[in-house]
């Protein structure tokens, strides 16, 4: 039964926001309900949908694009240590750029297709996975690579065969970090130059049920990542859950 | 028996170590034999895995001198030692097989040699229709005699085993206590062994050397041949 308990949590906040839309006749442009936004999405079932695939893509490769970056960042700062002191206080410090208001730049940059938003969902995401694989990199325990110094591994070996394998739970952390940043980083990608995404369903912010549809599919995409990020967990790395 | 570089002699001079401010072994003097077996035993926080990290070149001592096999640099130490901790520190995501062939794969082993290299020692250490089950899946008897395994597949002359058994219960310890001193009586090894359990380093080892609490001194350091686990203990309280 616990684990079905978020439905009937879902369930009473819908029945909740449906009777104080009704009760109070609040207006649609200020606060649609439930039951408008799920007619606008059966209305528009066909050109949200389209939209969806749009978004899911930029999503995607985005993403993927992240876990490369990210994690090749994390490699390569750790193998390298004066690298790593060169680069990591810079990389923390990029995460207080906006990427709302560069992604204009990257579109003139890019041009209006795939690769720019691709580009921009993965800024915003790879940092919690170079983040996590750096922590995890280190978390190994230091008798372990004592014990595996003595047991004829030089240090790259010691990298390979125990401390990246180590860190991959943590790896793993960051990239479901990184896919609940991916939806929100598609649909700015969106807004820097249209797509043909969710966020073109956006724009008219007083059609608020259309909106709020757009919203729910792109929270479902998010969901939909996240789901796929912790399925890959459990089949590449069972001992993690395991033991 | 494995295929190794033969036991090593180790030479401790007037050793020295701390860590900070605080002292941690003091003047240790040692002369371990090639083949030779010797038990460390001492209470708790008296240096006795501090002494191995310093044998294995792990670490330099602050004062005197250590060498295995006549080299006294920290890597000729370690290209001699292999290391056994208390945990057993298996790798969760490699086989107990895997596991055990890891110390051939570092020394450039292809996995598959490597692994039919470990194979028949799964036989002779209790441990047949196990290779392919993850460490978590072994009792914690199985998984000391895969890392035990693992250990002796290194290579090396000298073998630094750390409390191996004292994760274990009391029977099991015991059971694994006996089959520990039969399998070294099979293999030329140097072996010190750092324990808390007198009767296993009295069964174990030719010699027994005992610790004052920190910083570690020498107390006692003479043939198990000689010595009752009351001696033992008697040196321990002084």
């Amino acid at each position: 039964m616990k684990r079905f308990a978020w439905v009937a949590v879902l369930a009473g906040l819908l029945l909740a926001w449906e009777a104080w839309v009704d009760l109070r006749s609040v207006p649609d442009y200020l606060l649609p309900s439930p039951s408008g936004i799920a007619s606008a999405l059966w209305d528009e079932r066909s050109t949200l949908l389209s939209q969806a695939a749009v978004t899911a893509r930029e999503m995607l490769f985005g993403f993927a694009l992240a876990v490369i970056l990210g994690l090749g960042a994390a490699i390569l700062l750790q193998r390298l240590p004066w690298l790593r002191s060169a680069v990591y206080p810079l990389l923390v410090a990029s995460q207080s750029i906006p990427v709302v208001a560069i992604a204009p730049l990257l579109v003139i940059y890019l041009g209006f297709g795939l690769s720019p938003k691709a580009l921009i969902v993965a800024l915003v995401c790879f940092f919690p996975i170079t983040a996590n694989a750096l922590d995890g990199f280190a978390s190994a325990p230091a008798e372990l690579r004592s014990t595996m110094r003595t047991l004829n591994a030089s240090p790259r070996a010691i990298f390979w065969r125990v401390e990246l394998p180590w860190a991959s739970p943590r790896v793993f952390t960051g990239a479901r970090i990184a896919a609940s940043y991916a939806a929100v980083a598609a649909l700015f990608a969106e807004y820097a130059g249209g797509s043909g995404g969710l966020a073109d369903s956006m724009h008219d912010q007083l059609d608020t049920q259309l909106v709020g549809a757009s919203i729910l599919l792109l929270a479902l995409l998010a969901l939909a990542l996240f789901g796929l990020v912790t399925l890959l967990e459990r089949v590449m790395i069972p001992w993690a859950r395991e033991g | 028996m494995i295929a190794t570089m033969a036991g090593a002699p180790i030479s401790i001079e007037h050793v020295g170590h701390g860590y900070g401010p605080l002292p941690v072994l003091h003047d240790l003097s040692l002369e371990i034999a090639a083949g030779s077996r010797l038990a460390v035993v001492g209470p708790s926080g008296c240096g006795k895995s501090t002494l191995l990290h310093l044998i294995a070149g792990l670490e330099q001592p602050r004062a005197g001198a250590i060498s295995v096999g006549g080299g006294d640099l920290p890597e000729r130490r370690l290209a001699g030692c292999a290391l056994m901790p208390q945990d057993d520190l298996l790798l969760p995501w490699r086989s107990a097989l895997d596991n055990a062939a890891l110390p051939l794969m570092n020394a450039g082993v292809g996995r598959g040699q490597a692994r039919e290299a470990a194979l028949p020692l799964f036989r002779r250490f209790g441990l047949e229709g196990f290779e392919q089950e993850q460490p978590r899946h072994l009792s914690g008897g199985m998984r000391q005699r895969v890392a035990f395994l693992r250990t002796l597949l290194a290579g090396k002359g000298v073998l630094l085993l750390d409390e191996p058994f004292a994760s274990l219960d009391a029977l099991t310890r015991e059971e694994l206590g006996g089959w520990l001193a039969e399998t070294l009586d099979q293999e030329p090894r140097t072996v010190v062994l750092v324990t808390h359990d007198v009767d296993e380093a009295l069964r174990t080892c030719e010699r027994v050397a005992v610790l004052s609490p920190r910083p570690g001194r020498l107390l006692l350091d003479a043939p198990s041949s000689h010595l009752s686990h009351e001696d033992v203990m008697e040196a321990l309280r002084s």
